[in-house]
């Protein structure tokens, strides 16, 4: 039984189906203790975006407000999708690196830890 | 049983001979209630009243449901018109003596906003959902109840416009809360909270309002607003609170009646209750961060913490009800203890999450005060000052050099909740937010907590159909691309958002009550 309703074969139709969002697909991002941002941050992304520009030109403009985003090295985050361990190929898409609609990408920056190390 | 149609007339006929007898309570209950109900002849039953059984709950019988007042119609109009007398005498008298200006300052309005645009049209809603249920139980008393009580939250939803509509003339904010509570991105918080209630069927329904929000819950809902108001000087507010004080007790103690009757009736009701009570527990608490925020964040003068109200309303009393309950095989709600364990960290993220989100809010926000942020530090001195006033005070350097921070994003909501994902694991890493994940039919859901992924996962071809901002926004429903659209669709005004510091609120009030000619200083 997946609802208890007065219909016993009653469906519901699923609002944030990909179909509804013109071609992009919602992708979460979290950078993890950075809690200056609140929650994860939601974006409609195109599937054909490369990682590279994902990287490179979407981040900054989310993250680029916080002092530790300048000091990033890219070459030592750690990436993951949903909770395992990700390796993205930055020359190839967002597809093609695994993320499918409403995938959470999360990255860790060693050695950064936030406004006067608070994890902030 | 409830009477046949042909005992009412006889009953009636009756009554109307002997008219002069003064009527005992408990004759005058009967009379008024039981006596209205018959079984059906021209429909079976269960045509007439085709939702009070698929949720499975068996009902042997249902004059076991008695109203522990035993309230009648006569008596409840002339109590509640009495009521309203008295309400509206004093509302005048606040507005001709312009009371407004007694509140502390003009930061406490927002707690007032945070009410008229997240409560009071859950006023109106309850009344819509008592109606519902009270059209669709078939034991009479229980009927009579839902009617009386869908009369209260009718009114208190109009006390509240009537009261806080003098507001509305001196402040931002308070226009239109209907279109907000609609469209705005928090207010889908407790929008969506009533919603899942009212559309479960009407045993659910009762069970997660009148026991789940009234009684477990309302004194860490409705009284921090009221006692908040008393404490800050607005008595336009303190007045509306106690109008509906009385009512909001018989509401709690039908909502006790209402579980014991249920777990009475059958042993297979047991484990249907217990998972009610376990859901709308978890869901009444995901809605109480907004309280949590308000008590230790925007009232000027405050009336306890969080984390103390959460220890006396929920740990101390809430343990003796459920110990109370016991009997009847209820054990206390599931994530019980991880709400505990939350008290601590809970209103510092959401006034955070407010904080980063104030462009697009129809309140203002702003920096605790330095002796704010000490009381803060006092009250919560495992938390406070380790994990949240470093990010006050970076903020606060930020504004100080006109670089008032937001955040650029929008953020990822839970499927259940609603509420962006700002809850951290304040177990092992307070400063990494949780997230759980179901796959149902081949598309990924995101929750807050194990409490919201249970909701989901136990229907979730009820949860698929989530109305979440954010999504809608990015498909193009709310007005336009832009943040300016959105809020505009919102019915929020410019001056409605934005810090505190640089709002027309904050400048009104200083040329009104001349706070800045130095009476402060």
């Amino acid at each position: 039984m997946t609802i208890r309703a007065l219909s016993p074969d009653y469906e519901g139709t699923p609002r944030d189906a990909e179909e509804n969002f013109h071609g992009n697909r919602l992708l979460f991002v979290y950078w993890q203790n950075h809690a200056m941002f609140c929650s994860p941050i939601c974006i409609p992304v195109p599937p054909t975006m490369p990682f590279a520009a994902l990287r490179d030109e979407v981040l900054p403009g989310l993250y680029g407000s916080h002092p530790d985003f300048a000091k990033i090295k890219w070459n030592k985050v750690h990436w993951f999708h949903e909770q395992e361990d990700w390796k993205p190929n930055p020359s190839k898409t967002l597809a093609e690196n695994g993320l499918v609609h409403k995938s959470l990408v999360q990255f860790s920056t060693p050695g950064l830890t936030g406004i006067g190390g608070s994890g902030t | 049983m409830n009477k046949p149609a042909f005992d009412v007339q006889a009953t009636n006929a009756a009554s109307r001979k002997a008219a002069p007898r003064k009527l005992s309570l408990k004759e005058r209950y009967n009379l008024m209630t039981g006596d209205l109900g018959w079984e059906t002849t021209y429909q079976p039953m269960d045509k007439v009243f085709p939702y009070d059984q698929f949720e499975g709950i068996k009902i042997h019988n249902w004059e076991g449901w008695q109203d522990p007042f035993r309230l009648t119609m006569d008596a409840y109009w002339k109590f509640q018109g009495e009521k309203e007398r008295k309400l509206y005498a004093i509302i005048d008298a606040f507005q001709q003596n312009n009371a407004q200006f007694n509140v502390t300052d003009a930061r406490y309005i927002n707690a007032l906003k945070l009410f008229f645009q997240g409560v009071s049209p859950l006023e109106y809603a309850a009344s819509r959902g008592y109606a519902l249920a009270g059209r669709n139980l078939r034991g009479v008393g229980a009927r009579v109840a839902c009617q009386m009580q869908a009369i209260d939250e009718l009114r208190h939803a109009q006390t509240q416009i009537h009261t806080i509509s003098h507001y509305n003339k001196f402040f931002s904010g308070l226009h239109e809360n209907s279109y907000m509570f609609d469209r705005l991105w928090y207010l889908s918080v407790p929008k969506s909270f009533f919603e899942d209630a009212m559309s479960a069927g009407p045993f659910e329904f009762v069970t997660a309002i009148s026991f789940g929000f009234e009684y477990v819950l309302t004194n860490l809902l409705f009284m921090p607003f009221m006692s908040g108001a008393a404490f800050n000087g607005d008595m336009a507010t303190v007045t509306f609170g106690f109008s509906a004080q009385s009512d909001e007790s018989r509401h709690m103690t039908l909502g006790l009646e209402i579980v014991k009757f249920l777990l009475e009736q059958d042993p297979d009701n047991l484990p249907i209750v217990q998972h009610w009570i376990d859901k709308w527990f978890w869901r009444g608490y995901r809605l109480l961060a907004l309280v949590a925020m308000m008590m230790d964040y925007m009232l000027p003068k405050r009336v306890m913490s969080w984390s103390e109200a959460w220890e006396i309303y929920f740990e101390k009393n809430g343990g003796a009800l459920f110990e109370d309950l016991a009997r009847y095989g209820i054990r206390l709600p599931k994530y019980h203890e991880v709400a505990s364990k939350e008290k601590g960290h809970l209103s510092h993220q959401t006034w955070a999450t407010f904080y980063n989100y104030t462009h697009a809010t129809a309140m203002h926000t702003w920096i605790p005060e330095p002796h704010e942020m000490d009381w803060l530090s006092a009250k919560y001195p495992d938390t406070f000052d380790k994990y949240y006033r470093p990010r006050f005070e970076y903020w606060d350097s930020l504004a100080k050099q006109d670089k008032r921070w937001f955040n650029p994003g929008l953020p990822m909501l839970c499927q259940t909740c609603q509420i962006p994902m700002l809850f951290t694991d304040v177990g092992s890493d307070p400063t990494r937010v949780v997230s759980r994940e179901s796959v149902y039919r081949g598309t990924k859901y995101h929750f807050c907590s194990d409490g919201c992924k249970d909701v989901f996962d136990y229907e979730p071809e009820k949860y698929v159909q989530a109305y979440l901002p954010v999504n809608q926004i990015f498909q193009g429903n709310c007005g336009g691309s832009s943040l300016s659209d959105v809020v505009n669709w919102c019915h929020v005004e410019p001056a409605d958002s934005g810090d505190f510091a640089q709002s027309e609120d904050r400048a009104n009030w200083n040329r009104w009550t001349h706070a800045d000619a130095g009476s402060e200083a």
